[in-house]
């Protein structure tokens, strides 16, 4: 959403303005005197350049000011707006694109040196054992891989959940899937294209494997298990594949709010709580979101600096201006610093939520500053075999200890490129977990390795993992070589292998803000590079992975933030990071060389193998964006967030290329899935869109109508009594009101008040016939047409005072037209003195028709002279009816007698029912909108958008007596000079008789003029417009826009309906009383 | 308007909606209170703010009409909004519009001053206590933090689907009004009482 600035209300969401195209395209001075092709390039021609471009804008729901702005065609940024009739300014230059950090900053930066805030590693000495069933720690006997103390989880609050039908219990804190691994079960699902067993894979929005359904309370399809939390009650099962939506509706309310912020931080690790730290009191508006239920990120899964985080985290929700949103997931970045999130308010209380808070909640943030702590994912290796259940990202099993007290295994193996999965291994070990062996693809992995045999761990440098057996629930061994051999190999017995091939930077949002990224050589990934948003990139989101670096660069940035909007940040305490081992670099490894022939995995959601993608570089494909859409790698619900670098690693090795040289797919929003259920909002059922209700609704409901949705607005369509059918109702109101009396809602009408001395002018400019010339009392009929000459809208116009007119509308273009006449004044005739405001809502109208309208109006307002001669035909007058102050019109768009009687809606209804009284003797039957369109299209009245389409011109609609001569211009009228509009087999709107008076014609039949239809193409003449049965004329009728239709008035067409061919006669469209002799009663 | 002889009992466009409105109020225990303000006097007035009109109708209202946009002014029980450079909404108790509009007319004489009654056109509603912005932020894009939309601040933005001129009352505790086209005020009623859910 683009932050449009206004030049009166300053910047205001793009949703509240109206696009007008380029500025600077003055009306010619004198259109007469332009040829067809010089004012058809005054129509139809606008330029359409790359870059800047100044055009016309309108704050259509603020101020109705006209402006212009030069909007940058490539980046949709606004450079400036200026006001209309202001010279276009020298175009300030673009937002320049800025690093996503400071420069200065990474000259300060350590290299990475391993995951967020590992400890240095103590070794295995008391470490604490697994535990074994006792009930030690308060734990049920059948969690066997609960860790006895370890975790955040409350053990005095048990949960019992079924997965696959069968119960288990957890903690409260704990997740689906923590759970499970608790219960020793990691299977969560079978693959969706080949049915293989596969497991948890990781602690968080980036698993690709354990994807369950949710049964109870809701079902809820394809959510990862891993982010699932826990609650009392909890039905799932697992997937294969896709999931299945609930057939019943969802009974879960769900809403949104918009916010604004100084300071909006993404995600609560280690470097968005140092940001939030240091802008917490400087009295700012910050929000700190995180897509967790506490605050942490990898401090969680470490278990490190917890102290601080409790700290900080009290802090934040003390301070005043600070929100913190916690389960609230970012998902989206977009123009002008405008991102989403959804935060899942209730969605772990189970069947215990509340029913009146909205179980999800999109937020609309709109900040001035972004900061981006999104963190790094843990990134996979493509080796054989590995994608048995057990196989897991190694930060991620080190977080399920430490977050949840769970180890997933018991003997482990550990498969890295880089030092991260050391301090894992170290702490996993000192948790109890067996590790059998790091298997480091580096020949010298440093400091780290020594530390790991130190605590007692074998290290295999230069190895790596080149198969791996089990069976459907776990894997049971894993196999070894030297790496790139095939001799030298070793197995070991293990239920677990831990995979750590790097880090990726969580640079989705970054990316989708517009910035761009680039390859990291140290990291073996891409980073977030520059931008043009107002963002910065904090922690291992930016290739970060020291964890004092982390701190500082988060509390530098959320200072920077919160100066850059004056005001004055602190110094905010961040705990003391140890001493870390020396860093050893890491070995970028994307595909493990092997001899196997079991497959290798990229995609574990998509099932995509080295070799599938193998085979799309052999086909010849060479971006990522194709081998993406030719294997479907990283179009899964995960979007490739352990798979997607991967993919890129393994296809530049297949085409012999550099990574950095192919690049990544692109990071499109939503971030993690959305439901649809959540973007709705309230938006649904009654609330999807405003209904439109006049004055008088309540009575049409109490007497039975039928509502006809027009626009927003529900109008009566017909009042059917005693069961009548539609076509029963309407020949009845039609007889009434042509036979009668009869009345009808007109209060829908768009009314907007014209006013100034300049006011007839202006609108013989508007209008196509003339309207200054109309006299006080008086009122006329008029057209409008768009400048190409086509008809945009019809009504009346009542001449109220020397420089007073009301100006009538269609129901559906009241917006429209008043937007047309601001458009005109505010950009091409400012000098005309003339005001115009929408006064729709202050009338209630009623129209009375019939012949035996005149009485009933007589009886109600006695001080009105009622006769023809007194009160004539395109007259109004103000008088009292029913002893309410009135507006009267004699204005009929049925043919029959008829007035309108204009009062304020205060009082609409209580006129409504004298009018209903008073008619009473008179049979007044009340219509709606059904019996209009049939009264008028008997009259042969066209309808603007029904019988028109915007190719339509008056002479079209063989309305030529609209059409002024004398005028010198009018909005249009070069149009109807063109050799285009002046042609003779233009379609014209004429009437159709099918020749069994019973046969109905659908609107939209075509016409033909063969009894046979030839071979296709077959040529069209035109179409049904209106299609009516008709009391008055005892038959069937229609209005069609025909090809040169009034010189085949009298002829024989023929309409295919279904498979016939039915014969139709043209005719005018005039087809009852055409003298008009019904008018006066 | 024509000139109302008053017989028949107004009816206002929320008449069928106050008895939820006050439901809503009561249950929220205080955080909210709904209500209609029916019949309040509404005048669009139109002129060239640096003209001579302008003087000689703020001297006639005994009140500046404010230039600052998205502002307003209140002198009495009359308050001008702004709506535009060369536009303002008159806000006064109900049953006013004939003597607000006799006097504009009388202070602009000649001036190209336009003046229209528009108090049928939109109905006012008050959405105030201490939840009031936060009901409102539920739908409206504008920041209403008090730091930004704080007291005598008016905008004409949107609501929910539908379009309202919104003023933050100058007694912060007098909270906001809602103006909204007579029409859309059904939908805008349903859609705050279903916002409100949470705060009763």
């Amino acid at each position: 959403m683009l932050l449009i600035p206004c030049p009166w209300c300053g910047p205001r969401d793009e949703a509240e303005f109206h696009y007008g195209g380029q500025a600077h395209v003055p009306y010619p001075e004198d259109p007469a005197s332009l040829s067809d092709e010089e004012w058809a390039r005054y129509l139809f021609f606008r330029d359409n350049p790359k870059g800047p471009f100044a055009e016309r804008w309108t704050h259509a729901s603020g101020c109705r000011r006209w402006f212009n702005a030069v909007r940058d065609t490539s980046t949709n940024e606004i450079l400036t707006v200026y006001r209309a009739g202001e010279e276009r300014p020298v175009t300030s230059e673009p937002r320049p694109a800025v690093p996503a950090r400071p420069a200065f900053e990474d000259e300060a930066l350590s290299g990475p040196t391993g995951v967020q805030g590992a400890e240095p590693p103590g070794g295995v000495e008391g470490a604490e054992p697994l535990q074994d069933g006792t009930g030690r720690g308060g734990g049920d006997e059948t969690q066997l891989f609960r860790h006895a103390t370890r975790g955040r989880i409350h053990r005095d609050t048990p949960l019992t959940f079924t997965f696959d039908g069968t119960a288990y219990q957890g903690y409260r804190g704990d997740t689906l899937a923590s759970a499970l691994l608790a219960n020793g079960v990691i299977q969560a699902g079978t693959s969706i294209k080949l049915g293989r067993p596969r497991g948890i894979f990781s602690a968080g929005v980036e698993e690709p494997n354990a994807v369950v359904q949710i049964e109870e309370p809701f079902p809820e399809p394809m959510l990862p298990a891993t982010t699932v939390e826990l609650y009392d009650g909890l039905v799932a099962s697992s997937l294969p594949g896709q999931g299945r939506l609930a057939t019943d509706p969802d009974p879960a309310r769900y809403d949104a709010v918009h916010a604004h912020c100084d300071l909006l931080i993404v995600g609560g690790g280690p470097a968005g709580l140092a940001a939030a730290a240091a802008a917490a009191h400087s009295g700012a508006r910050v929000i700190l979101a995180d897509d967790r239920p506490e605050l942490g990120g990898s401090l969680l899964g470490t278990g490190e600096h917890l102290d601080w985080v409790q700290d900080v985290t009290g802090r934040l929700d003390a301070a005043p201006e600070v929100r913190v949103l916690r389960r609230t997931t970012v998902f989206g970045y977009y123009d002008d610093n405008h991102l989403l999130a959804v935060e899942r308010r209730t969605n772990h209380l189970g069947a215990d939520a509340p029913e009146n808070v909205s179980r999800e909640r999109v937020w609309r943030i709109r900040a001035r500053r972004v900061v981006l702590a999104t963190g790094a994912h843990e990134r996979s290796l493509a080796f054989a075999d590995n994608d048995r259940p057990g196989v897991m990202l190694a930060a991620s099993a080190r977080s399920y200890a430490n977050r949840h007290g769970v180890l997933p295994g018991r003997h482990a193996v550990v498969f890295t490129t880089n030092d991260s999965a050391y301090a894992a291994a170290l702490d996993l070990a000192q948790a109890g977990l067996a590790i059998g062996a790091i298997v480091d693809t580096r020949p010298e992995p440093g400091e780290w390795a020594e530390h790991a045999r130190a605590a007692g761990i074998e290290v295999l440098p230069g190895h790596a993992v080149t198969g791996t057996e089990g069976g459907d629930a776990r894997l049971t061994a894993v196999t070894v070589a030297p790496y790139g051999e095939s001799v030298g190999r070793r197995e070991f017995a293990a239920d677990l292998l831990l995979v750590s091939g790097g880090w990726n930077p969580v640079a989705h949002l970054f990316s989708q803000s517009g910035g761009k990224l680039r390859y990291d050589d140290t990291l073996g990934s891409f980073v977030p590079d520059t931008t043009r948003q107002a963002v910065e990139v904090v922690g291992s989101a930016s290739g970060a992975l020291d964890p004092a670096t982390v701190l500082a660069q988060g509390a530098a940035a959320g200072a920077r933030a919160v100066e850059a909007e004056g005001y004055t940040a602190e110094a905010p305490r961040l705990p003391e990071v140890a001493e870390q081992p020396r860093p050893t670099p890491p070995m970028h490894v994307y595909v493990v060389p092997g001899d196997s022939d079991a497959p290798r995995f990229v995609d574990l959601q998509r099932d995509v193998t080295v070799d599938d993608l193998a085979r799309a570089t052999g086909a010849g494909l060479r971006s990522v964006e194709h081998t993406k859409r030719y294997t479907t790698a990283g179009t899964a619900n995960d979007q490739g967030k352990t798979s997607g670098v991967l993919a890129s690693g393994v296809v530049a090795e297949l085409l012999g290329v550099d990574i950095s040289a192919l690049g990544t797919t692109t990071f499109r929003p939503p971030y993690t899935p959305v439901s649809f259920a959540a973007l709705a909002g309230r938006d649904r059922g009654t609330l999807s869109d405003p209904v439109r209700t006049t004055a008088l609704h309540e009575w049409h409901v109490a007497h039975g109508a039928l509502f006809e949705n027009v626009g927003q607005w529900k109008r009566p369509w017909y009042y059917p009594q005693d069961g009548e059918d539609m076509a029963a109702a309407v020949l009845r109101e039609c007889r009434a009101a042509r036979e009668g009396v009869a009345f009808m809602d007109a209060s829908t009408l768009g009314k907007i008040d014209v006013q100034g001395p300049d006011a007839g002018v202006f609108l013989d400019r508007l209008y196509t016939n003339v309207m200054s010339t109309l006299k006080v009392g008086m009122i006329r009929y008029g057209v409008m047409c768009r400048p190409d000459g086509m008809v945009f809208d019809d009504g009346t116009v009542i001449r109220v005072a020397r420089d007073r007119f009301l100006v009538t509308t269609t129901t559906g273009n009241a917006a429209a037209v008043l937007d047309w006449m601001e458009e005109w004044l505010q950009t091409e005739w400012p000098e005309l003195k003339v005001h115009c405001t929408s006064v729709t809502e202050q009338w209630a109208t009623v129209a009375l028709v019939g012949p035996k309208s005149r009485e009933v109006l007589a009886s109600l307002a006695p001080q009105l002279a009622v006769a023809n001669d007194d009160f004539p035909f395109m007259a109004w007058r103000e008088t009292t009816v029913a002893g309410i102050g009135a507006r009267v019109c004699r204005i009929s768009f049925s043919g029959e007698l008829a007035f309108e009687i204009n009062v304020s809606p205060w009082q609409g209804l209580a006129l409504w029912e004298a009018v209903y009284e008073a008619g009473a003797p008179y049979g007044i039957t009340p219509y709606g909108t059904e019996t209009m369109h049939v009264l008028r299209a008997e009259k042969g009245y066209p309808i603007i958008g029904q019988d028109t389409d915007g190719t339509v011109t008056p002479q079209d609609l063989g309305m030529n007596w609209v059409v002024s001569k004398k005028k010198a211009d009018f909005i249009g009228k070069r149009s109807h000079a063109r050799a285009d509009t002046a042609r003779p087999d233009r379609k014209h709107l004429v009437g159709l008789l099918p020749e069994d008076p019973d046969t109905f014609l659908p609107e939209g039949t075509h016409l033909v003029s063969e009894s046979v239809l030839p071979a296709p193409p077959v040529p069209m003449l035109g179409h049904v417009t209106s299609s009516y049965r008709s009391a008055a004329l005892g038959r069937t009728f229609a209005l069609a826009l025909i090809k040169g239709g009034r010189d085949r008035i009298g002829q024989r067409l023929y309409a295919p309906v279904g498979d016939r061919l039915v014969p139709v006669t043209v005719a005018s469209p005039v087809l009852y009383d055409p003298e008009g002799a019904r008018r006066d009663g | 308007m024509a000139d109302n002889a008053l017989t028949a009992p107004l009816r206002s466009p929320l008449s069928q909606a106050a008895d939820r409105l006050a439901t809503a109020t009561r249950a929220s225990g205080g955080a909210i209170r709904l209500a209609e303000l029916p019949f309040l006097t509404q005048i669009n007035l139109r002129l060239d703010a640096k003209g001579a009109a302008a003087a000689a109708v703020g001297l006639a209202l005994d009140l500046q009409l404010p230039l600052q946009p998205n502002t307003t002014v209140r002198a009495g029980e009359l308050t001008a909004l702004w709506l535009g450079p060369d536009e303002w909404l008159l806000v006064g108790p109900p049953g006013t519009e004939r003597d607000l509009e006799g006097r504009i007319r009388e202070a602009a004489g000649d001036e190209f001053v336009s003046v229209i009654d528009v108090s049928a056109q939109r109905t006012t509603l008050l959405v105030t206590g201490p939840r009031a912005r936060d009901l409102l932020a539920h739908g409206c894009p504008l920041d209403l933090h008090p730091r930004a939309f704080g007291p005598g601040r008016c905008a004409q933005t949107t609501l929910g689907r539908t379009q309202v001129v919104l003023v933050a009352r100058d007694d912060p505790r007098a909270g906001f009004w809602v103006l909204v086209r007579s029409t859309f005020a059904g939908y805008l009623a349903d859609w705050l009482l279903d916002a409100a859910t949470e705060y009763v």
